[in-house]
Formats: C-alpha cells, structure tokens, sequence
C-alpha cells in the first residue's frame, strides 16, 4: 500500500493517519514551511520544524496544539517514522520523510538547492517517492549565483541613492525579506514594514541572529528612508504610501523576473531573479539524487515537468494539489495583518 | 554592446516616457559614435536583410541546449519571444568578447551569402561569448525585430533634446532614405543628407479620438468633415522624376502598389500627397480584409491584383510645385489638392477623399450612422483653418469614430500567458451559438483588469476539460461581450466569417451562456452590409 495518496484534503497518510499540508482543515497537519500556501490556519493539531513554529503562533496565534522537531529528529506516528530535513527554502522549512516497513517517501514542500546563507542547506535524501514541486520547472529558468544578484542589487540602491530615489524592494515577509536583509545590511540603515518586523521578532525570540532593522514607523522622515533600503511585503507594492515616498524606485525579488515579460507586467522600476525556489538545474540535480522510483510532480509546470522527466528515464506523474497560489496566499496574509493592526502604512 | 545592452534594460525596465527619454539622452550622449546610427536604424525599424532563418536559429539553440524540441516550444509559449526563449535555453557562455554593436551588425550582414555551415560556427561562437541579456539583443539583431516600447516619436525627442535641435528637422532627418554605415551621427541629426534625397516624406498629421460632443467644437463652418477611411495611411512622393510611396509605418511600399505607379508619369515634380491606400472596386471602398490579401507580399500575382485591387484616396497636400506648403491652411491646401488631382490623366485609382457637407451636426451624425454601408469607419473633422501638424496635436482634426458592433460570445479555449503571466490563463477563445453547436468567433486578449484576469484563471484551473498543448477547453460557462469594428466572409475561419480587431469589451457576469448570439446573427450583420 502506498505510504502517501492525494486526497480532496492535501497529502495524506494512512498508516499514520496524517495530512501533509492540508488545504482543508484536518485533525493532525505536518507543515513543511510557513509559507501561506502549505501552511493553513484551522487544523486541530500542527507538527512542524522548530523554526516554523514562531511564524504559525506570530501569524495564526498558534501555541499549545504545535509539535515541534529539529532536522534530522524522528518521531513515531502510529508506527510511520518521520524526519524532518531541511529544505533549503525559507527559515525553517523541512522536507518531510516518512518510512514504514521498508517504504520511503518524501515529501520535499518547496525547496531550492542553492544556500541562501540564512535557512539550513537543501539536503537529498533517498527514497521511493519522491514529491517535488516544480515552479520553475522549465529550461528558462536558471538562476545567476546570489553573489551576483545581491552585487546588482547593491549597485541599483547606490544608483538610486546617487540621483535621490527611496530604493524600495519588494520581497515576501517571509524568506525573501530575511535573506535580503541578511545579505544587504552594511553602511545603510534597513528599513522593514511591520509585517516583516514581526517575524523577524519571532525569529530573534527563537534564536535566529538577524542583522539589525528598523521598524517603520510614521515617524520616520521620508529623507532618512531615501537614504537606506526599504523592504515592504508585495501586498503593499502599488500602495499609495509608496507613492508619496520620495522619487520612488520599486525593485522586486522574485524568479518570475528572469523573464523580460515578467519584468514587464509589473510596474517595478527594476526587476532581480532573486528566488526561494529551485531552478531547472536544481530541480534535476534535487531529483536525481533522491534515486526516486516514482516522483510525484505538484504546483507549477506539472505536465512540462513530469513529461520530460519520463523522458529522461525518470517516472514521474503530475499530481494535483492547491500549492502554488504562494503569491497570492502570502499577500492574503500581509494585508489581513495590516488591517487588523490598522497601520497607518 | 554592454552599453546598449544596459540601454535596452533601462528603457526596458521604466514605464515612464521621461525615464525612458534621459535613458536614450544618457545613450546618446556617452556611446559609441558609430553605434548611434545603428541605433537609430534599429529603433525605427530600419532592418537589413535577415542573415539567418529563424528555423536555424531555433535547431541550432536546441541541440546545443540538449532539450526536446518540445520542451523548447513549452519554453517558448511561457516566454512569447523567440529571441529571449533562445538567449535563456542555452547553456551558459564560457568566455567573454566585448565587440561594439555596429561591429556586431556589420558581421551579421557579412553572413549573406555564406553556407549554413558558416553561419552556425559565427552563431554559437558568439553565444558562447555573450550574457543572457546580451545573447538576447544578438538574437534581436538577426531577426531585426526590436519592439521595446521606443516610439518614433519618443527617440525623435531624445535625439532632439540630446543634439539641440528640432524635433521636427529630426524627425525629417530619420524618416528619409539613409544607411548606417554610411552616416554618422551628426550628420544625421544635422539633416545633412535628406536635401538631396528624393524620397524623404513628411511627418503624418495624426487625429486624436473625438472625447466630447461635435457641438462642442463650435460652429460647423468651421470644420471639413471627410470619411475616415479603413486602410493604411500613406504618403505618395513625386520628386525629380522619382515616385515614392510611404505607409505610415515609414515604410517604403512602392513596389508592392503597380496600380500607382502611373504616378510618375502623370504627378509633376514636387508633389507630396497625403491619403489612404484602400482596396477599391469601381471607385467603391471594400473591407479592410480584402487589402490586406495584398499587404506584406514580396511580389504579387495576377489574381491578386484582380480580387484586390489598390486605390488612393487623397486626404491633402503637403508639398506643391517642389514647397513645402504644410503651414497654409487646409482650405487652401485643399484648392490646390483639387487641381493636382483633377489634372491626373487615370481617374480609375487615384480619388480625391470626398468632403461631407453638412450644415448642423445632428445632420452630420445621421450621415456619421451611415459609415459602415461604404466601408468607412466614421468621420473625420478637420478645422479649415489648420495646418499640416508634425504628429499628434489636439484641436485641429479630430476622429469621430462608429461605435463598434458587439456581441454576446462564450469562453471555450484558454491558454496562459508569457512570463510571469504564465501561471495566469490570459488568452482566450470565444465562440457562439450555431444550432447545437459551439462555434469559435474570435480570440482576444485585452480588456480584463488583472483582478478579472485572475478571476478568469480560477474558473479555468477549476473547469478545464481537456488540454491541446497550451491550450485548455473550458467548460462554456463564462459570458463576454467582443467589440469589433468589421465583420468579412473567410475561408480561413470554420464559421466562414471573420471579425476585423476583436477585443473583449465586458464580462457579462449577469448574461448565462443560452443567452449568447448566434451564427445567424452575426450572419445577419455580414448580409446586411
């Protein structure tokens, strides 16, 4: 019997009796990141790694009903053993391996293999099956080496500050914001909107060294955050609060600009294929590892992506979850939070 | 080609004209000089001969990439741009070589003629050389299709704020006949070559769409009220024994129009006329779908040019025995306008564009609603008094356009967009009613918001029933309302029908997918034309 099937619910297990991310409320969830797609509010109980933990209770005021783990810890479910690995995605994201008699199954979430400098490195494992995510699964897509990205960022603030631009990037306030944060902080002052203050927070209560930010505040002159960085959750990216900055330039980080059409279709003055997901490369490297009988392709380009693979000499089928809404899911969060703090920005 | 390369990233990344104007200023300013020309060149469309068929370029990318030609179409449709899809495929370039662009474009011309063998070692040897960004605009400079939101107009204005000069004088200077590699930038911006160039045309005169009542615009004798005519706008030039015809695109089409050649004979010397190149039978205008069977064609054929055959409805005069007469006013432009086309010895292609008369502007728009039985597509207001505007001007002629028709249709095919569009379905397929049957209409992209778009994308994710490729079949559920300005008999489309520029003109989230038209309607509509 299959250790995983795919049910109207999310990812289940029966031996175990557990979903994995579940997109409709469950008894007992397995979380693999925070993010606002894979991580759902409403379920009765939560296991997840020990850093996603802060974000549920920061995010879902969660506490009590949350299990944790470390990497590499197992735990016994009903006779399934569990391990979390690290994903390499966001702070605290897991691939979630489960064995029972012999049988293995993983299931990765959303990973990237290149190190980010601030979550736990992408680490393969073998297995049977292997779920993966594919939303850069087409040839197009190949990332440039971070170094590069953040030394082309880094150029663009001083650009920006050179002719008397507010440099804004636009970044999830959750992963993107910490991992710019982390590579940006030298001479200017990081200003971070609420929402990523927030977690950043959580962060620091559970041990994570982040450089220092600034919360922004409606006391801050506007002059102070032309001369730093701004970083501002996409939910905010058209406000007008960004409009009345000074001489505002609006950078995103997100893999979608690689492409001069996706660059184009959001009115951003500069574009950084910056992402937390794996690219073509670092998908086949990241399958080919796990030595995988069978993968189990989910969001993103499903149908491309496992038809090469098969191709390749790789089973693969396409399975149909309610992943990948990352976009829009994260903004849903950021603008409930906004509205229920009632910021001024 | 890093600095033009950063100059296509600068203008390709700012949605403002300013920006995108000093961006070109700065290029201008601190470039190559013998870049500038091929700049211009490329910018305006002025494409030498493609070196290499894109077919090549497409083998050559996907055996190098190691992909699946399959693979490289996915790739493509996620893209929408060849060149791009090429650039982003290949592995990544080993070396780097650093060569001027006008370098780059001498070489490129220099592989006419050259075996395909030749030109596939110059090709991927440059690959292996470039960036992404720069493989891109290598691309761009084989196929010569550069379209990065540069109007003619706004690199007009740059050059003209960066050389200090008129906008005008450089807009003359651009248009007229003139080859990179023989010119530089000064002598371009200085207009040194066009006095002894025959062909140079003028700056079309452009209307802005009426936004208001016509009793707005004051007494109607002030105003020439003309047909607005469904074709393509061109200039036809008779200077020093030479005939020139110009379209709008600032092209030259001469060659592709036999049935105004005539002209040279029978124009004198010094006589710019301005007008509409239109299919035209027995004097009689025809649809816009007929011109365009002899539109883009290298040579054309007998049966051609008898099923369509060109005429050119003549708007107004520009130059008049070898003057520039555009700053006399329209009344007397038109009075010699009058003699020039009275005097021709064929009166069987070459038509002065009629002046409605007209005493009241109700009377005006009655005759406004009778637009489409000829073909027409509203009317044109000109004031008697203007004079031949360098572009776009507001005040002096106005378009006053037909509504256009509409109708009911169904959604049944989606396909996703490009880019980061391509996790949204964005183009659509609309079909309607023909008995039992679902026909396909038309397919049209424009006139969602993106909040519709994404609305419009989970209806698809949830009721796609089959896919072909990129293409979903949808469950017909979701009604639009498409505008169109024609409507023209085709063989080519399987409801034998085809509309002239559909778009989507509303959602009707209020209209169920049985209250849609039908066939017959839209069958209707065609017959009663």
């Amino acid at each position: 019997m299959a250790l995983i099937e795919f049910t109207n619910k999310g990812i289940y297990c029966k031996q175990g009796n557990f979903y994995i991310d579940p997109w409709q409320p469950v008894d007992k969830a397995v979380i693999t990141h925070g993010h606002a797609d894979h991580a759902k509010w409403g379920n009765k109980n939560y296991l997840c790694h020990t850093l996603t933990k802060p974000i549920l209770t920061e995010r879902y005021d969660l506490s009590d009903n949350v299990e944790t783990l470390s990497y590499q810890e197992t735990i016994n479910i009903n006779g399934v053993k569990l391990t979390l690995f690290p994903a390499g995605h966001v702070i605290g994201s897991a691939q979630i391996k489960l064995e029972y008699k012999g049988e293995i199954a993983v299931v990765s979430g959303d990973y990237k293999t290149e190190y980010d400098g601030i979550s736990t490195a992408f680490e393969p494992i073998k297995c049977h099956t292997f779920v993966t995510e594919s939303t850069f699964g087409l040839p197009i897509y190949k990332w440039q080496p971070q170094q590069q990205l953040f030394d082309s960022i880094r150029d663009w603030v001083a650009s920006n500050l050179q002719k008397n631009k507010t440099s804004i990037l636009i970044a999830y306030s959750l992963g993107k914001a910490q991992r710019l944060i982390k590579h940006l902080a030298g001479n200017q002052s990081i200003f971070v909107h609420q929402t990523i203050a927030n977690l950043n927070h959580a962060f620091e209560n559970a041990g994570v060294e982040l450089p220092s930010t600034i919360k922004i505040t409606p006391e801050i002159k506007k002059d102070e955050l032309q001369k730093g960085i701004v970083i501002v959750p996409p939910a905010l990216a058209d406000s007008r609060w960004i409009k009345n900055l000074t001489n505002p330039a609006i950078g995103i980080c997100s893999g979608w600009m690689a492409v001069r059409a996706g660059r184009r279709w959001r009115s951003a003055d500069a574009g950084f294929a910056l992402s937390d997901h794996a690219d073509w490369p670092g998908l086949l490297t990241a399958i080919r590892a796990t030595e995988a009988e069978k993968v189990m392709v989910t969001h993103g380009s499903t149908a491309t992506f496992s038809r090469y693979l098969n191709e390749i000499g790789i089973n693969a089928q396409e399975v149909k979850t309610q992943y990948g809404d990352e976009e829009e899911a994260e903004e849903k969060v950021d603008e409930n939070e906004i509205k229920e703090e009632n910021l001024n920005i | 080609m890093k600095r033009f390369a950063q100059l296509i990233q600068e203008l390709e990344l700012s949605n403002k004209t300013n920006d995108k104007i000093e961006a070109l200023v700065n290029y201008f300013s601190e470039a190559d000089e013998s870049d500038k020309p091929y700049v211009i060149a490329l910018f305006t469309g002025k494409k030498p001969k493609r070196p290499v068929a894109t077919n090549l370029i497409r083998q050559w990318a996907i055996a190098l990439s190691n992909i699946p030609e399959w693979l490289f179409t996915e790739s493509y449709h996620s893209v929408g741009d060849l060149s791009e899809t090429v650039a982003l495929v290949l592995p990544n370039a080993e070396h780097a070589i650093e060569k001027p662009l006008h370098q780059w474009v001498k070489e490129l011309a220099q592989l006419q003629g050259k075996t395909d063998e030749e030109k596939k070692i110059y090709v991927l040897s440059a690959w292996n050389s470039l960036t992404t960004q720069e493989r891109f605009i290598f691309n761009k400079l084989i196929s010569g299709n550069f379209r990065i939101g540069v109007s003619n107009k706004m690199l007009v204005n740059a050059i003209a704020k960066q050389s200090q000069q008129d906008a005008n004088k450089i807009m003359h200077s651009i248009m007229g006949k003139w080859q990179p590699y023989s010119i530089s930038y000064t002598e371009l911006t200085s207009g040194s070559h066009v006095n002894t160039d025959n062909s140079w045309p003028y700056p079309f005169c452009l209307a802005y769409a009426l936004d208001t009542e016509p009793q707005n615009l004051g007494t109607p004798t002030e105003w020439q009220a003309e047909w607005k005519w469904d074709g393509i706008r061109g200039q036809i030039v008779k200077r020093n024994g030479e005939l020139f015809i110009w379209s709008r695109g600032e092209e030259l089409v001469t060659e592709q129009f036999p049935e105004l050649h005539f002209l040279k004979d029978d124009l004198p010397d010094g006589t710019v006329l301005d007008g509409e190149i239109l299919a035209v039978k027995d004097g009689n205008v025809l649809p816009f779908s007929t011109l365009q069977q002899r539109l883009n064609r290298k040579s054309i054929n007998k049966s051609q040019l008898e099923n369509a055959p060109i005429g050119f409805f003549v708007y107004d005069l520009l130059e008049y025995q070898a003057k520039d007469i555009r700053t006399s006013i329209l009344s007397q432009r038109r009075v010699w306008l009058e003699k020039i086309i009275n005097r021709l010895k064929h009166q069987n292609s070459v038509f002065l564009s009629p002046v409605i008369s007209f005493t009241s502007w109700e009377q005006l728009a009655k005759i406004r609603e009778t637009a489409r039985e000829i073909n027409s597509e509203g009317i044109m207001l000109k004031n008697f008094h203007s004079i031949f505007h360098s572009g776009r001007k507001r005040g002096d002629w106005w378009k006053w356009k037909i509504n256009p028709y509409t109708v009911d249709t169904v959604m049944i095919y989606a396909q996703k967009g490009s880019g980061r569009r391509a996790n949204f379905y964005t183009d659509y397929t609309f079909a309607v009613r023909d008995g039992e049957k679902l026909i396909t209409i038309a397919k049209a992209y424009s006139g969602l918001t993106d909040k519709e778009i994404k609305e419009v994308n989970s209806f698809v994710n949830k009721n796609a029933i089959e896919k072909f490729g990129p293409v979903r079949t949808v469950k017909p559920e979701l009604v639009f309302e498409i505008a169109f300005e024609g409507i023209a008999e085709s063989k080519r489309h399987k409801a034998g029908l085809a509309l002239r520029f559909p778009r989507i003109a509303r959602w009707r989230k209020d209209k169920k997918a049985d209250e849609i038209n039908t066939l017959d309607d839209l069958r209707q509509l065609l017959d009663s034309k």
